[in-house]
């Protein structure tokens, strides 16, 4: 059992409210998933920076002088936002390539939970709501953002195995459920170049629809692939830049609902995770069908 | 006439309340307000009460459910009235998976559109849904009746042995061992019964195929192991 929400704003005047409402329905989900929590979320784009968001076991240790030393690996000035064990690092788009291997040599012991125009991941082990007060995400404001709460089953309670799982610029994903097939398509998706950090099933998920992209594929249809791709039980929420997902297995067994008003649309594992949203009364709410693509895209919306 | 607001009392004040009542006790009419998705809520009534909730809940409200009568103003989440004995219990909205499963009695009326496995191993409970059933519903059922104004989905009645299946719209597949039967005079004198039952006055029993089970996988039989 695990407990995820999602909420893609249509209506730009909630977005100062994204983290605090998130935060809201993730803590709701506590009890579908106590060991761990995470939060995805897609702040806006100034079109001129990127952000790299880190993590350490010894932050003191290796946050300590990052920006100097990243300055000048890269001959420019970067920022640095310490949360905790996370930290933010902003630097120009066209430098987040080299910013990243700078990274690794730097801080070998640095992990990096995301990296993209706007996308930021907090994840850690602990009480949902003491993982979202500790990194402050009821005050960040973003366009979409997705929250899981985990009860572990396929792999270790460690950080890294907390979700979200992003395996490509600004992507994310997150699963209640268990793959069968994982180990196989691991080793597929490695042969094409893919790299890992975990055991975990549901970073092959992630990495699969990555892999697919990569090839072409927009969201919607990744996420159809998914469907002849994967073995397994699973409600994954996926996020990109623009855009935010739903899939069901076809048992669909792992609980979903979603709401939509004009001015968002919302996934929670149950009701619960929803009745605090404005407008909850009216919504539009419904239970994703099993074994159909539900995605939602700012740009292709606009 | 009691009323518990789940936004200030918790729900086991409300259960308790619910299995506290001593025969013959005058007061049976409870509300429930703010429900905003609890689980649980009126489960393990047993005795003839009627509970009215304002809002939608979230896992196995009313269940195990012996003769109560419980409405949900709103939509109910996965297992709504699980284990029904006896009594009834409506939704006005929709209902999650599993609604109804393995229920031995009462009837169960859903007004909007039930998911996936709408009663599961029922087991004498009476089921009327409105709207449409998702896939592998009635799965297993031994006996008592689903009636399905809408359409079913995938996989209707796989492994059925004697629950009978009225469905009015289309049927996307049916299970192992499901197959439509001839509607006999019986069974348009049952189904007009269900349908009085649950307030659905507009809709003849003629619409209707009946389904059941072909019998052919009650004991193993190496002849039909391609049917498993």
């Amino acid at each position: 059992m695990c407990g995820i929400v999602g909420l893609f704003l249509k209506d730009k005047a909630l977005e100062p409210e994204l983290g605090a409402l998130l935060s809201s329905m993730l803590i709701t989900m506590t009890d579908r998933g106590p060991d761990s929590a995470g939060i995805a979320i897609y702040g806006s784009d100034n079109g001129k920076t990127a952000k790299i968001t880190l993590q350490s076991a010894t932050p003191e240790k290796d946050f300590a002088g990052l920006g100097e030393a990243l300055k000048g690996a890269l001959g420019v000035p970067v920022s640095i936002e310490v949360k905790t064990t996370h930290a933010v690092v902003t630097l120009d788009k066209d430098k987040l390539d080299e910013g990243r291997a700078a990274i690794a040599s730097l801080r070998p012991n640095i992990r990096v939970m995301s990296s993209g125009d706007t996308i930021e991941i907090y994840k850690e082990i602990g009480l949902p709501k003491d993982v979202v007060s500790r990194f402050a995400v009821s005050g960040m404001s973003g366009t979409h953002g997705i929250g899981h709460t985990r009860m572990a089953t396929e792999s270790a309670v460690t950080t890294l195995g907390a979700h979200p799982f992003s395996t490509g610029s600004d992507q994310c994903l997150v699963h209640n459920g268990s793959l069968s097939n994982h180990n196989n398509l691991r080793r597929e998706l490695v042969r094409e170049g893919m790299t890992f950090e975990t055991q975990n099933d549901s970073e092959v998920a992630a990495a699969y629809l990555t892999a697919e992209m990569a090839k072409g594929k927009d969201l919607g249809e990744a996420l159809t692939g998914a469907l002849d791709d994967l073995d397994g039980f699973f409600t994954f929420v996926v996020g990109t830049k623009s855009g935010f997902g739903v899939l069901r297995d076809p048992i669909a067994c792992k609980p979903a609902v979603m709401a939509e008003t004009d001015r968002y649309v919302a996934f929670g594992s149950e009701y619960r995770a929803l009745v605090n949203l404005p407008g909850i009364e009216t919504a539009r709410i419904w239970e994703p069908e099993p074994a159909t693509v539900y995605f939602w895209d700012h740009e292709k919306a606009a | 006439m009691p009323v518990f607001d789940l936004s200030t009392t918790p729900l086991r004040e409300l259960n308790s309340a619910l299995h506290g009542l001593s025969a013959g006790a005058n007061d049976t009419a409870f509300e429930v307000i703010n429900p905003r998705g609890s689980h649980a809520v009126a489960v393990g009534i047993d005795a003839p009460v009627t509970v009215d909730i304002k809002g939608s809940v979230g896992y196995y409200c009313a269940g195990m459910n012996d003769g109560g009568n419980v409405t949900v103003h709103g939509s109910a989440g996965p297992g709504v009235a699980e284990n029904m004995m006896s009594g009834s219990v409506v939704i006005e909205g929709d209902a999650s998976q599993y609604a109804g499963a393995t229920g031995r009695g009462g009837l169960l009326v859903i007004k909007g559109n039930a998911a996936s496995r709408c009663g599961i191993s029922m087991k004498g409970i009476d089921i009327v849904v409105h709207g449409n059933i998702g896939h592998m519903s009635a799965f297993m059922g031994q006996s008592g009746h689903l009636v399905v104004l809408g359409d079913a989905g995938d996989a209707l009645g796989d492994s059925l042995y004697e629950a009978k299946l009225f469905v009015r719209g289309s049927v996307k597949s049916l299970g192992a061992d499901c197959i439509e039967k001839e509607m006999r005079p019986e069974h348009i004198e049952k189904l007009s019964e269900l349908l009085d039952m649950a307030g659905v006055r507009d809709v003849k029993p003629q619409e209707f195929k009946r389904y059941g089970s072909a019998r052919k996988l009650y004991n193993f039989n190496i002849d039909n192991a391609d049917a498993y």
